[in-house]
């Protein structure tokens, strides 16, 4: 492989790296407030062995404090994790200018998309 | 609550560990201890085995795009093929027998054990092929890696595109339809098909498996399948897991990365053939 490709791809490697330690860090950071909740309040904030399963639920629970509101917050936001990672990568190939690439993401991100679609009816 | 909790930490830090250096998901960990140990429900483990998925990919690619050891383009083209599996497999869920495909699944991981030991005995890695492949070319899929083992670094090149992207496609199959096989099929495909050296495979794995299993991961969340008090330890144990993996990889001679992965795949591989015939172990 030439050199120049090999630069490029460093600084698209290293500027998705950046962003991925980002939203990882997020994600783990709210999960660790929800479980530092559960510790303290000794209840996960709903009935029984239930827990908030839309977004709207868990919304109104991070408001309110509920600690499982907090944890579910958390596994949703590492669940876009991977999502976020393909987004950036369409921009950082977009940057260095590798077409071919950027149609490629391109394609996986409206496929990820149509399975998320499909995945709720 | 505390014992489980404890467990589902300890449990996801040797996940995560173990995931980061071989390129899977660590569901066949996870499934027994949560329906065995903890006695829970199938549909959580499979739950909590789609987010040890996502934590293990995203805990990982975080160092193996720092040190520059994995092959993006590779991954996100091959993702085309993933991906579509997976949404095929999602539409043919009981339309096709699972049988059949849990007995060809099966067998492929057996044969794919049975080539890594022949690599294995067969002593040094081929790296550099005589021929460059014209795909790999046209798709800029050949490239390097810094190996810490060695101290070097390694230029490779990949070839057998169409044979890589066949097993892609029904590794997302596989994986929409059964929710099984997100790492080993695409090490295998990298290692296997497309000649790519091992840790390159393993680390590319890791960042693909993560892109599939998001896809199917919201049905989970929004059906109640992923139990907070579960997801939750396990998820930040894998995290710091594969932090710790995704370092101790890259200084592994392949050799014994290699020598781990083939009792795993021999395991995987009869379980799935056993469960063809309707035996779970």
């Amino acid at each position: 492989m030439d050199k120049k490709t090999k630069n490029e791809m460093e600084t698209v490697e290293i500027l998705i790296g950046k962003i991925m330690r980002i939203g990882v860090l997020i994600a783990a950071s709210v999960m660790v407030i929800g479980f530092i909740m559960l510790v303290c309040q000794q209840s996960s904030g709903y009935p029984g062995t239930t827990f908030p399963t839309t977004l709207s639920e868990i919304l109104k629970g991070i408001t309110t404090f509920k600690p499982y509101a907090y944890m579910m917050a958390g596994i949703f936001l590492l669940i876009l994790t991977p999502v976020l990672r393909v987004l950036v990568s369409i921009y950082a190939f977009y940057k260095e200018k590798d077409v071919l690439y950027v149609w490629i993401t391109t394609i996986v991100f409206i496929i990820l998309m149509f399975g998320f679609i499909l995945g709720h009816h | 609550m505390i014992t489980s909790t404890l467990l589902m930490l300890a449990v996801g830090l040797f996940a995560g560990i173990m995931g980061a250096i071989l390129g899977i998901g660590g569901g066949m960990i996870i499934t027994p201890i949560i329906t065995l140990a903890l006695g829970l429900d199938i549909k959580y483990a499979i739950g909590a085995s789609i987010i040890a998925v996502i934590a293990t990919s995203s805990g990982s690619t975080i160092a193996f795009l720092k040190d520059d050891v994995l092959n993006l383009r590779v991954a996100m083209f091959l993702e085309i093929a993933t991906t579509i599996g997976a949404i095929v497999g999602a539409v043919l869920t009981g339309i096709f027998h699972p049988a059949i495909l849990y007995f060809l699944f099966g067998s492929l991981l057996i044969f794919s054990s049975w080539n890594m030991y022949r690599k294995l005995r067969s002593g040094k890695e081929i790296l550099k092929r005589a021929k460059p492949d014209k795909w790999a070319q046209k798709f800029n899929l050949n490239s390097s890696y810094f190996d810490k083992n060695l101290n070097k670094q390694i230029d490779y090149q990949v070839e057998n595109i169409p044979g890589g992207l066949s097993i892609m496609f029904g590794a997302g199959i596989a994986s929409g339809m059964l929710g099984i096989g997100s790492g080993a099929f695409k090490v295998m495909a990298m290692d296997n098909a497309m000649k790519m050296p091992l840790k390159p495979s393993s680390a590319t794995s890791n960042l693909m498996m993560g892109v599939t299993a998001a896809a199917s991961a919201s049905v989970y969340f929004f059906n109640g399948s992923i139990k907070p008090g579960i997801a939750v330890p396990l998820a930040l144990g894998i995290l710091v897991g594969a932090a710790i993996g995704s370092r101790i990889m890259q200084h592994l001679p392949s050799r014994v990365i290699r020598m781990i992965f083939i009792p795993i795949l021999l395991y995987l591989g009869l379980q799935m053939i056993f469960k063809a015939f309707g035996v779970t172990i």
